[in-house]
């Protein structure tokens, strides 16, 4: 991360976040071991990966065409268990 | 007791058991939110709060949780709410409010509970031992011990003080013996309503829960963060000794009783002495008394605060000493010494001199600690303090 760690010094008093909504900024992306990758020629538009997704990374488009979030994808997998099609294949990350 | 005239003037005084002495504390003190779950032998206090509530003494939200857990659980929200919270519990109680009892510290939230001290099973035992008291030394609470139903009461109110102070901000325990405290009936001084409204100020919440403006409260941090939050808190518990003096130089202008985390006992001369904890110190004082009659140099020290730990007053209050017995009402199976023996002996161990330590068990699961186990205790300690050396370093005191 770039973001320069703070000292206990520069704490709050508690562990309190009062700001709604700053996981945003907690781009778990890195987590990742194995990258979901979709078929767009497979793909049936069922929605069932971004039904399922749990966090929610995967992007749903106009045209119900889908997408990965890899800012926030932790690479768990489900989508491509749940893809009646086999339209998502789990990739090692390089 | 120390009570000067100007406060006896001011004060009722009145026949009260331990246990309804800090519901009367804690009715007094205005809290806003009480959630409990009944245990031997803190029952009490809940049950006569919840006549306050019930009766309209008292304006405060009575939930009765449906276990331990979620009673202090609830504590938690309320008081980062900006309520002012009690609760209270014991033993089995205690250990099953066990997780969240760090989660309330360092959260920093202001809850006071009462501690109605009792041993933990097995065998199923609902008398005195501090087992529940020790369990929680490391959780980040402060911790007050009552001698006897006076300090009980005194001691609640001025927890409620410490605990909301904008410079502590820790919850506090107030521990009182089981049944011998809690239900033992003793005569003592209250003040009046208007004396503990000036007494404790209006609570003023830290991180409000608003829910226009939603705030997280103790998430995730991980290697990244977790050990400086803890320095955050290790340093900010540091801050806490001074205002608990404070706190008692203030209450001691308005009850005209005067408090002290460590106090002593015929110490002046003396040249043994034993450390306690809780009621039992009114035994020892009297048993040292006796001994002083006859020529024995002894002396008693007790303690009124057991977190923050008092180690500096305590090892100046044990200087020059020979030899010492520390009386834990406790076992800690495996260590080199029961509870409070490993704080005396760590208090000690930076002082140049230091006198010789034996441990002495006692009381476990309200055995009575009669006037001949302290004698044993005080022959133990003369025995090292003329041989210069401990034959046992751990004994057994009125066990068959």
């Amino acid at each position: 991360m770039s973001v320069r760690p703070l000292s206990w010094r520069e704490l709050p008093a508690a562990p309190v976040i009062t700001e709604a909504g700053s996981a945003l900024r907690y781009k778990t992306g890195s987590w990742r071991a194995l990258r979901p990758v979709i078929d767009r020629g497979k793909c049936i538009k069922c929605l069932l990966c971004w039904v399922y997704c749990p966090e929610p990374a995967i992007i749903r488009g106009e045209d119900d065409g889908v997408e990965v979030d890899y800012d926030y994808c932790k690479g768990c997998g489900i989508c491509a268990n749940e893809c009646p099609v086999k339209a998502i294949s789990m990739v090692e990350e390089g | 007791m120390r009570v000067a005239q100007t406060a006896y003037a001011r004060q009722q005084r009145v026949g009260m058991t331990g246990n309804e002495a800090v519901a009367y504390a804690v009715k007094q003190a205005d809290v806003d939110v009480i959630a409990a779950y009944p245990i031997t032998p803190q029952t009490i206090i809940v049950e006569r709060l919840a006549e306050y509530v019930n009766n309209g003494e008292l304006n405060a939200v009575y939930i009765p949780a449906e276990s331990e857990h979620s009673a202090l659980s609830a504590c938690v929200g309320a008081a980062l709410a900006g309520a002012r919270v009690f609760t209270a519990t014991a033993s089995q109680g205690l250990a099953l409010m066990w997780e969240i009892l760090w989660i309330a510290s360092a959260l920093r939230t202001t809850i006071v509970m009462a501690l109605a001290n009792r041993a933990l099973s097995a065998p199923i035992n609902i008398h005195c031992s501090h087992d529940d008291a020790y369990a929680c030394r490391d959780t980040g609470w402060i911790q007050f011990f009552a001698e006897n139903v006076q300090e009980a009461y005194d001691l609640t109110l001025m927890a409620f003080r410490v605990s909301e102070d904008k410079r502590v901000l820790f919850p506090s325990i107030v521990n009182l013996d089981g049944f011998i405290l809690s239900h033992g009936l003793e005569a003592l001084y209250v003040l009046s309503d208007d004396a503990v409204k000036g007494f404790i100020p209006p609570k003023e919440p830290v991180y409000p829960i608003d829910p226009e403006r939603p705030m997280t409260y103790g998430p995730l941090a991980l290697f990244d963060y977790y050990m400086e939050f803890k320095k955050v808190q290790a340093e900010a518990f540091k801050r806490v000794y001074p205002v608990i003096l404070e706190t008692f130089g203030k209450y001691e202008e308005i009850s005209g009783r005067r408090y002290s985390p460590v106090k002593t006992y015929l110490m002046e001369d003396a040249e043994v002495a034993v450390v306690v904890l809780g009621s039992s110190a009114g035994t020892a004082r009297y048993v040292a008394r006796r001994l002083r009659a006859k020529g024995q140099k002894v002396g008693v020290v007790s303690l009124t605060l057991y977190r923050p730990f008092p180690a500096g007053d305590l090892a100046k209050a044990l200087r020059g000493l020979k030899a010492v017995v520390v009386m834990d009402r406790s076992y800690s199976f495996g260590s080199p010494g029961a509870q409070l023996f490993m704080d005396v002996a760590t208090a000690l161990y930076h002082e140049r001199e230091r006198p010789l330590l034996i441990n002495a068990i006692y009381g476990l699961g309200g055995r009575d600690l009669m006037p001949q186990h302290v004698e044993e205790a005080f022959e133990v300690a003369r025995e090292a303090a003329r041989t210069g050396e401990v034959k046992e370093r751990e004994i057994w005191l009125g066990v068959r």
